[in-house]
């Protein structure tokens, strides 16, 4: 949870209006992420600690570089090391991606959650968990693509990226972007992200062996606040797990959708032909007396 | 207790004991709670709700926690009432006659026993809906506790969840406008126990029968 001030947008398990909803023509961040220019040297994992103040959880050895299996509730930054055989020519390609939340433009974690403001989405596209409003039911982990919420168990609140929402507001870089040695993190709006994107995929595919070279900034969410330039964007999977068309699950759409509705309208309409048959049918029979007039058996 | 202990009015005959009431207390006051506390998670325009129980964070804590007393007192209904439940050819009539029964045409019902086919559906919809409700709550309940690939189980279990208490919330509505607005008398025997014998020989004629052809000497 940052506590910057910042325009919300969309709000959780909000009724009513959200007070943000279209009242900035503020640009939508966005972090670029080029893989082909990682070499995994993990500072955006020891920034992103440090900047957010994590307590230090065990790291897990498994004889490769990957610090631990996933991201967790105090580790929301982490780099995903794969290695890949290419089909075309048999040479191995090592693959490093810096795993966080994307920050959909669409994000399901808000979608799911019933509490109000428990997540927000800012009118600059950062989506932020504010665990003082959170309940701890983990809807949130359900309707994320990604596999991004994670529970803290202690506290049973969730927590993850929040793109440095506190940085951002006082017009500073994420802590990732500012510790990248290599200059493979990227942040600005989204609109020069993107062209940058677009131009070093371009330079991969003519220049560098790379013909399916890509930027990943998948439609099904709305698209992300976080982009990544792949070597071959056909193939997101390879690059530990990135889905290829990532959408909101539809176990969510559908609860959140059409059987809220059903829900709604059952629930009231029932309540309303209840009340109407007791006006038009009344009691099976109003006292003792009427079922058995004179009181006696 | 046994029956012979409750003193009971003039004219009226024992319908549920005390061990049947209690546990029919239990599970109404457990699943009110569960009601309010889900519909609050529900909709944000029942968030409220969460807010005067207590806090949306205590009812998200206990809420598990009255769904398993709930269970429990489904579980004890079962154990005491599965075998009055089973469906009967009176109970085929019944059904066949339902639009009289809606229409408060009783005298037109074919004679129900203890309890009638719609009683036997509401029995049986809480009992399959409950086991839905606890099988699916107990899948969402720690969320930390499950790896990721448990998540698809998580993700069906919450639609599960919903759907289930939906249907119930149907069933409990039905059950409440019969109990408390439609049948005057059901709710004072689910409370005190007994029922006029007006009520029995009207509603139950089946088992007013056979309570009284039980005993030599029916209470009258």
């Amino acid at each position: 949870m940052s506590q910057a001030t910042l325009r919300v947008q969309k709000i959780s398990g909000h009724a009513g209006t959200v007070p943000g909803e279209g009242t900035q023509r503020e640009y939508t961040v966005c972090k670029l992420i080029d893989t082909t220019t990682c070499i995994g040297c993990k500072a955006c994992e020891v920034a992103c600690m440090e900047w957010n103040d994590l307590p230090f959880g065990e790291t897990v050895f498994d004889n490769t570089y990957q610090t631990m299996p996933e991201t967790r509730w105090n580790y929301w930054n982490l780099i995903l090391f794969n290695e890949h055989v290419r089909e075309d020519d048999g040479s191995l390609m090592w693959l490093m991606r810096k795993n966080q939340c994307m920050h959909c433009a669409e994000p399901g974690c808000l979608a799911a959650c019933p509490a109000d403001g428990a997540i927000v989405q800012y009118t600059n596209g950062i989506v932020d968990f504010q665990q003082a409003n959170c309940i701890g039911c983990g809807y949130c982990i359900t309707g994320c693509p990604f596999d991004i919420p994670k529970m803290n168990p202690k506290t049973h609140r969730v927590f993850k990226c929040t793109l440095c929402a506190d940085r951002v507001s006082e017009g500073l870089e994420p802590a990732c972007i500012k510790s990248c040695p290599t200059g493979c993190l990227h942040f600005g709006s989204k609109e020069d992200m993107k062209f940058l994107a677009e131009g070093r995929a371009k330079q991969l595919r003519e220049h560098s062996n790379h013909p399916n070279a890509g930027v990943y900034d998948p439609p099904g969410v709305g698209g992300t606040g976080v982009i990544y330039v792949l070597h071959d964007a056909t193939k997101p999977e390879i690059y530990g797990g990135l889905p290829k068309d990532p959408h909101v699950p539809w176990t969510v759409k559908l609860w959140k959708g059409p059987l809220k509705w059903l829900g709604n309208v059952a629930m009231v309409g029932g309540l309303i032909g209840l009340f109407v048959h007791y006006l038009r049918y009344g009691p099976k029979a109003r006292e003792e007396e009427d079922i058995n007039p004179g009181g006696k058996p | 207790m046994s029956t012979s202990e409750q003193i009971i009015p003039h004219g009226h005959v024992l319908r549920y004991t005390l061990k049947e009431r209690l546990t029919h207390w239990v599970a109404a006051v457990a699943y009110i709670y569960l009601l309010m506390t889900g519909l609050a998670f529900w909709s944000p325009w029942l968030f409220w709700v969460a807010v005067i129980l207590g806090g949306a964070p205590v009812s998200r804590m206990l809420h598990p926690w009255a769904g398993l007393i709930f269970f429990a007192a489904v579980w004890n209904m079962y154990v005491m009432w599965a075998p009055q439940m089973k469906h009967t050819d009176v109970d085929k009539a019944w059904w066949k006659a339902v639009r009289y029964y809606s229409t408060n045409q009783d005298d037109k019902m074919p004679p129900a026993g203890r309890y009638n086919a719609g009683q036997k559906f509401l029995f049986w919809g809480f009992f399959w809906g409950s086991l839905l409700l606890l099988l699916s709550g107990v899948v969402m309940w720690s969320p930390q506790y499950f790896a990721w690939h448990s998540l698809i189980a998580m993700r069906i279990a919450v639609l599960v969840h919903a759907s289930a208490a939906l249907f119930t919330i149907g069933l409990f509505l039905i059950h409440i406008y019969m109990g408390v607005f439609a049948e005057r008398g059901a709710l004072s025997s689910v409370i005190h126990g007994d029922v006029s014998i007006a009520f029995a020989k009207r509603y139950h004629p089946g088992w007013y029968k056979e309570i009284v052809g039980q005993s030599s000497t029916p209470r009258k």
